[in-house]
């Protein structure tokens, strides 16, 4: 299966870390994106993601890749919903296995730093206010 | 030449369609999008701005073909 995947449904870390288990590893890190209440000082009640599917699986593909090439790691996945999150749920999921711990937990934050910067994915929040808004990757709202 | 074209997001929004076929004399991104800019009143500048042809991200003066799938692509903001 590809290391960077789509997920409609809600995501199973703790099935995802299984998938990094290995004897010669001594680290596994992971990362949780939350869906959180609030954005910028305002209420958000859900939200949405959409994704350029084609795009997407291919620069996530390119991220992890990367990022094996870059770290002394011995796997690294990544897992983002698509369509319509509560609050609390589950956004994105990154877990990254190295023989070493200083490996694992730079690797993991390199994953979620570029998947949130290259990957076409685009944020919906719905306000408390009733209205909604696409977001820039610093979390600012589209002017348009 | 007949082009399609996808919108994601708030060009999504603005375009009223996910997806739609054009035909045009446009032979690279940067004209196609004035176009559809135009008539859709996008007001997203070029420069905030990424192309993708065919699933593969482009640059803005890429020569088009008959056919080609074009999407550009607002800032992201997965995670």
């Amino acid at each position: 299966m590809s290391a960077f995947r789509l997920a409609e449904i809600p995501i199973d870390g703790a099935a995802l870390g299984r998938e990094l288990a290995s004897a010669s590893a001594g680290a596994c890190v992971s990362f949780e994106g939350w869906v959180r209440n609030h954005n910028q000082g305002k209420a958000v009640q859900r939200l949405a993601y959409q994704a350029y599917p084609a795009l997407a699986l291919a620069e996530g593909e390119r991220i992890l890749a990367e990022t094996a090439a870059r770290f002394a790691i011995e796997q690294a996945l990544c897992v983002h919903r698509v369509g319509d999150l509560a609050i609390g749920d589950l956004a994105v999921w990154v877990g990254v296995s190295a023989a070493h711990r200083d490996a694992a937990f730079a690797a993991c934050r390199h994953v979620i730093d570029e998947i949130k910067a290259r990957v076409p994915i685009w944020k919906n929040e719905f306000y408390a206010d009733g209205f909604s808004g696409w977001l820039h990757p610093d979390g600012s709202p589209v002017a348009e | 030449m007949n082009y399609r074209l996808l919108y994601f997001a708030s060009l999504r929004d603005r375009a009223g369609c996910a997806a739609e076929a054009v035909e045009s004399d446009a032979a690279d991104p940067r004209a196609l999008y004035a176009q559809i800019a135009a008539r859709h009143r996008l007001e997203l500048a070029p420069e905030k701005l990424r192309v993708a042809v065919n699933g593969e991200f482009a640059a803005w003066d890429r020569v088009l073909a008959d056919g080609d799938e074009i999407a550009f692509l607002p800032p992201v903001s997965g995670g």
